[in-house]
């Protein structure tokens, strides 16, 4: 079985986040970088398939700058067999991600497509659904539980009022949440192994056409600031006097 | 310009007719499943009856076809309708929009990013498009008469639904509750966080939410988490009890109208974003709140 694991660099999720004086965009100076944490989890769930079944092979694919192999590197070191970054200074949107990852689709030819549900800089929620849509794959997004037998993919997945089990025949895209695993620590030898690995590099198959631009990026409005109350009775006094209690 | 306002039940009706007032073009309305009760002020209003919402492939494919010749085909925010309408803008090539919370004009929005710590202000290029809607953004509609044509959406796909859970019990849904109570992973178990958390939110006629923390060390059910990555939660009043106030919990309910915290820490950092804080243990504070509010 083949398994793509499309990986995305994102600012550090752990840390605050500033817009740009001008509004341009994020403030990423002295920021750290991470593979998106949500696709982590789904390339640890891929590289689990391929400890079950050793004959599994795993495609870690990256859009972006030169400053990306960082990720793909660390995806290797994680399991991926192999590596490919599609390398832009454009920047590409979700229906451009999508795009741009069913041409591999079109050329690698995997059976699964394993990706995060969400990257937790732009909260979009969108290429994975995108990417199914285009290739006219099943699609289950929000897994927290995969398993893959005989060529149909069984996805217990998060919905609004618990969880449901989807039953598909592959190919299909999975899109993983929270919960589906908890990503390994890398050792060094990992780390070490995966300099030799390959990752190869080429530019995209499709011509940037965002569909969307962001104008403007700004801090939210400020809450007023916080008053502290010394005991319940005094904080029910308060929230009455709000009308916030029935 | 011509908008499709989605609702996948009736509870969603007002919401998305807000929006569809605020976005300042011509709406339709169409209403998955459930019975038709008011049309809030579309333009007109279909009804598909659908008994159960099939999985994402069929019911975007249906939906792909009912949506021929729109301009914005709009939801509100949900994990289902992010399943769905991302499937259905790839299908139809549309620009999307999540979480809009604001509409500046029929293509340029505002939405949330980076867990809610900044607010992008995003222009769509090309038409049709796309959008999930946070409701607490938008007044809701009034009900209005309407007379609802019924349609049948063609939902062919090849995912199966083999299980899932009810939701639900009596309280009100979190992401329309007025009244929120939640907690965190202090709570210790599932017995004391349902007695707790869930006692002080029948007090107040709230639901119930929780943390991540909660909800992975099994005190609390996965669809009660709220934050960046699980529910987004806009009450009147969000009671906060032993939650420290990750930027990933605070992106889920800084829309709330009024936000309480009640933590032992008095450093924690769910104090900067709360309007009232009480350094208390909570297993004195909510006892004590459940004596005062039944007199």
């Amino acid at each position: 079985m083949k398994i793509l694991v499309p990986v995305k660099r994102v600012v550090d999720p752990f840390a605050k986040v500033k817009a740009l004086p001008d509004g341009s965009g994020l403030d990423t100076s002295g920021s750290k970088f991470d593979v998106n944490p949500f696709d982590e989890i789904a390339l640890e769930e891929a590289v689990r398939i391929k400890e079950r079944e050793p004959e599994t092979e795993i495609l870690a694919a990256s859009i972006g700058g030169p400053e990306c192999e960082e990720q793909l590197r660390k995806a290797l070191a994680m399991g991926a067999d192999t590596a490919i970054l599609i390398e832009t200074a454009e920047p590409f949107d979700p229906p451009g991600v999508a795009g741009e990852l069913a041409a591999l689709v079109e050329e690698w030819k995997p059976d699964v497509v394993l990706m995060g549900k969400q990257a937790t800089d732009d909260d979009c929620n969108q290429a994975g659904q995108m990417l199914a849509a285009l290739l006219g794959w099943q699609q289950a997004t929000f897994a927290s539980k995969v398993e893959i037998a005989g060529g149909t993919a069984r996805v217990t997945r998060e919905t609004d009022e618990g969880t449901e089990t989807l039953e598909m025949p592959l190919p299909c895209v999975i899109t993983a949440d929270l919960r589906l695993n908890e990503p390994r620590y890398i050792a060094l030898p990992g780390i070490i192994k995966a300099r030799s690995k390959p990752l190869e590099r080429r530019p995209p198959k499709t011509g940037p056409s965002p569909k969307t631009k962001v104008l403007r990026v700004e801090a939210p409005p400020p809450r007023p600031p916080e008053k502290k109350v010394g005991s319940v009775s005094e904080l029910l006094v308060e929230l009455r006097g709000r009308g916030a209690l029935p | 310009m011509r908008a499709l306002l989605v609702a996948f039940d009736p509870s969603e009706s007002a919401a998305i007719a807000g929006f569809g007032k605020a976005l300042g073009v011509p709406c339709d309305l169409l209403l998955l499943s459930g019975e038709p009760d008011s049309g809030y002020g579309a333009e007109s209003a279909k009804a598909a009856r659908l008994t159960e919402l099939p999985p994402a492939d069929a019911l975007a494919a249906g939906l792909a076809e009912a949506c021929s010749g729109y301009s914005h085909i709009a939801a509100v925010t949900s994990m289902r309708a992010k399943d769905v309408l991302a499937r259905l803008a790839g299908l139809i090539g549309a620009a999307m929009v999540t979480d809009a919370v604001s509409a500046e004009s029929p293509t340029v929005f505002k939405r949330p990013i980076v867990a809610g710590s900044l607010v992008a202000t995003v222009e769509a290029l090309a038409s049709p498009l796309v959008l999930t809607v946070r409701p607490a953004g938008f007044e809701p509609a009034s009900p209005a008469e309407a007379a609802f044509e019924a349609i049948s959406l063609h939902c062919e796909g090849k995912a199966r639904r083999i299980e899932s859970s009810e939701g639900g019990g009596s309280r009100p849904e979190l992401t329309q509750a007025k009244v929120v109570v939640s907690g965190g992973r202090p709570l210790k178990d599932a017995e004391t966080f349902e007695r707790l958390i869930g006692g002080l939110a029948d007090a107040l006629g709230g639901a119930v939410g929780a943390t991540r923390a909660a909800v992975d060390s099994g005190i609390a059910p996965n669809e009660l988490q709220v934050g960046q990555t699980g529910k987004i939660v806009a009450p009147d009043l969000y009671i906060a009890a032993g939650i420290s106030g990750s930027t990933q919990h605070m992106a889920g309910i800084k829309d709330s109208k009024l936000i309480v915290a009640i933590n032992t820490d008095p450093n924690a950092p769910i104090f900067e974003h709360a309007d009232y804080g009480l350094v208390m243990d909570l297993y004195q504070a909510i006892p004590e709140m459940l004596e005062a509010l039944k007199r």
